[in-house]
């Protein structure tokens, strides 16, 4: 089963106020001089498969960073990682698409980058396409798309992947409601088939609507870690949530009437 | 080679990133790949016209003589400093998917190579016509793919170097330049002997260099008619290979830090 667990996981960046000489910058590290910038501290938990994990956390709480680390873009100050199954990550809109590659291009690129195989993408292009809801506009460059439009593109390669760990970095707060409903009813059924799902969002809504559980991040460290309805009232605070069922009507709204 | 531990189909994602980088470069340009040839002809064109009327020299076919020296000359440069900014030009890719990062300044060495190959094709045209094909000419894959790894490790070095000191990039530029003056291009090795009477050292290093063997190859093999020497191919193999091992080497063990300064 897809699992990920940290144990105590830390990350240093060196801040460099201003520029220096690569003489200075290997006498500083020598030195161990530099100025550390911790945006992970001790951070640990496991998330297993078949959960939904939104991480909340103010700007600059360290929640990319998190998710670059678990995505296995980079790696941890110290602290260990455990990661099973197959990563996908929409870690940005639109995720390294090149402005001047065609939408199929760029979902060609993008697939065999995140280890989709040629014969996998072959069979599921139509498919990829028809989701993203942008067919008229497929081998157009991608420099003409709208900031929706490639975040759409990037997200359904992301799901046929099939990846075993999903991980989305704000990709959710950038489509219509229209294309929210359909990327939540995605991820619930790859979570039903036993993926495992990091959401980050600054929209509550979504958080609320999709994670059974969420992790609070705070100053790099975990902050709170619960059940959505305990944790997202807190992170709120004393504002209009504070009534932990004043969430299933937001609930109904992000997910509409299907639901 | 490049499988370890990656449940990538490495093949496709390579051959998908070489295709991206080839594409991109001339997307925009009504010439399109045409430009990749014109290059070469213009530098050509003046080099001639320079050591024609201004200069003197009696050598043979020396058009061809100059493009047998240019192509090698411009892949290597090409290859090597867009090679260095792979990295950090592909930011992007490199800081949110996870991928083996290699495949990055080897797509676009391989991208530049694909170039290479259409004016090598037109080179070997040109030489077939004028001074006729030979046999020999089947030395040029094993020259071709040597120039290749050869590129490949020093660009892995200086792709993974430019990420923590930006400044590689300009270090590099640089040296393309000197070596411009310093690879016989326009002029032979022959006068390399003769200058350097005395100097054996200053012999020595430039012997050594595989930029420089790979022209004095391709010039023995297409003008020449003749087969290089052993002592030759077998320098350029281990020098090929060891710059291969080091770069990957290095690539491999400063490569998870990446993400943190891009």
């Amino acid at each position: 089963m897809a699992i990920v667990r940290l144990e105590n996981l830390s990350k240093r960046y060196f801040i460099h106020h201003k520029r220096q000489l690569v003489a200075q910058r290997i006498w500083k590290r020598l030195q161990r001089a530099e100025e550390p910038f911790w945006a992970l501290r001790g951070v640990s938990f496991t998330v297993q498969g078949g959960e939904t994990v939104g991480i909340v956390g103010h700007n600059g709480a360290g929640k990319s960073t998190l998710l670059e680390i678990i995505a296995g873009t980079a790696s941890p100050t110290s602290g260990k990682v455990e990661r099973r199954g197959k990563v996908g990550a929409v870690l940005e809109v639109g995720t390294g698409f090149h402005p001047d590659l065609t939408g199929a291009e760029n979902t060609h690129l993008n697939a065999a980058l995140l280890g989709m195989s040629k014969t996998e993408l072959q069979r599921k292009f139509s498919s990829i396409v028809e989701f993203s809801g942008i067919t008229d506009f497929i081998d157009e460059p991608a420099r003409t798309y709208s900031t929706g439009m490639l975040s759409r593109l990037g997200f359904s390669v992301a799901v046929h992947l099939e990846p075993e760990i999903i991980i989305l970095d704000e990709v959710l707060s950038v489509g219509d409601q229209t294309f929210l409903r359909k990327c939540i009813k995605e991820i619930n059924r790859l979570v039903n088939e036993g993926t495992l799902a990091l959401v980050v969002s600054h929209n509550l809504d979504v958080i609320a609507a999709l994670c059974g559980r969420v992790i609070w991040l705070d100053h790099g460290r975990v902050k709170s870690d619960g059940p959505v309805d305990e944790v997202l009232p807190r992170y709120v605070g004393e504002g209009f949530l504070s009534n932990p069922r004043i969430l299933h009507p937001i609930k109904k709204t992000v997910l509409g009437a299907d639901e | 080679m490049l499988t370890l531990g990656s449940t990538h189909d490495v093949l496709y994602a390579l051959t998908s990133l070489t295709a991206k980088e080839f594409k991109v470069r001339y997307r925009n340009m009504s010439l399109g790949i045409l430009w990749s040839l014109a290059n070469p002809i213009i530098v050509m064109s003046v080099l001639t016209f320079v050591f024609t009327f201004i200069i003197q020299n009696a050598k043979q076919y020396f058009p061809l003589f100059l493009l047998m020296g240019i192509l090698p000359y411009n892949f290597f440069c090409l290859a090597w400093t867009t090679g260095t900014t792979s990295i950090t030009d592909n930011a992007a890719l490199v800081k949110k998917i996870s991928f083996p990062r290699e495949l990055v300044p080897f797509a676009s060495v391989l991208a530049n190579a694909l170039h290479y190959l259409i004016q090598l094709g037109l080179l070997l045209l040109a030489t077939g016509i004028v001074i006729g094909p030979s046999l020999l000419w089947l030395w040029l894959p094993v020259i071709f793919v040597l120039q290749i790894l050869f590129v490949s490790g020093l660009s892995l070095c200086s792709a993974a170097f430019n990420v923590y000191f930006r400044d590689t990039r300009y270090v590099v530029e640089s040296a393309t330049l000197v070596l411009f003056w310093l690879v016989p291009i326009f002029y032979s090795f022959g006068e390399i002997e003769q200058m350097t009477q005395g100097y054996s050292f200053l012999r020595t290093v430039l012997s050594y260099n595989p930029l420089a063997a790979t022209i004095f190859c391709i010039r023995k093999i297409l003008l020449y008619g003749e087969f290089f020497d052993w002592s030759t191919l077998i320098k350029l193999t281990g020098a090929s290979m060891s710059s291969m091992m080091i770069g990957l080497l290095y690539f491999r063990r400063v490569q998870s830090d990446f993400a943190d300064c891009l």
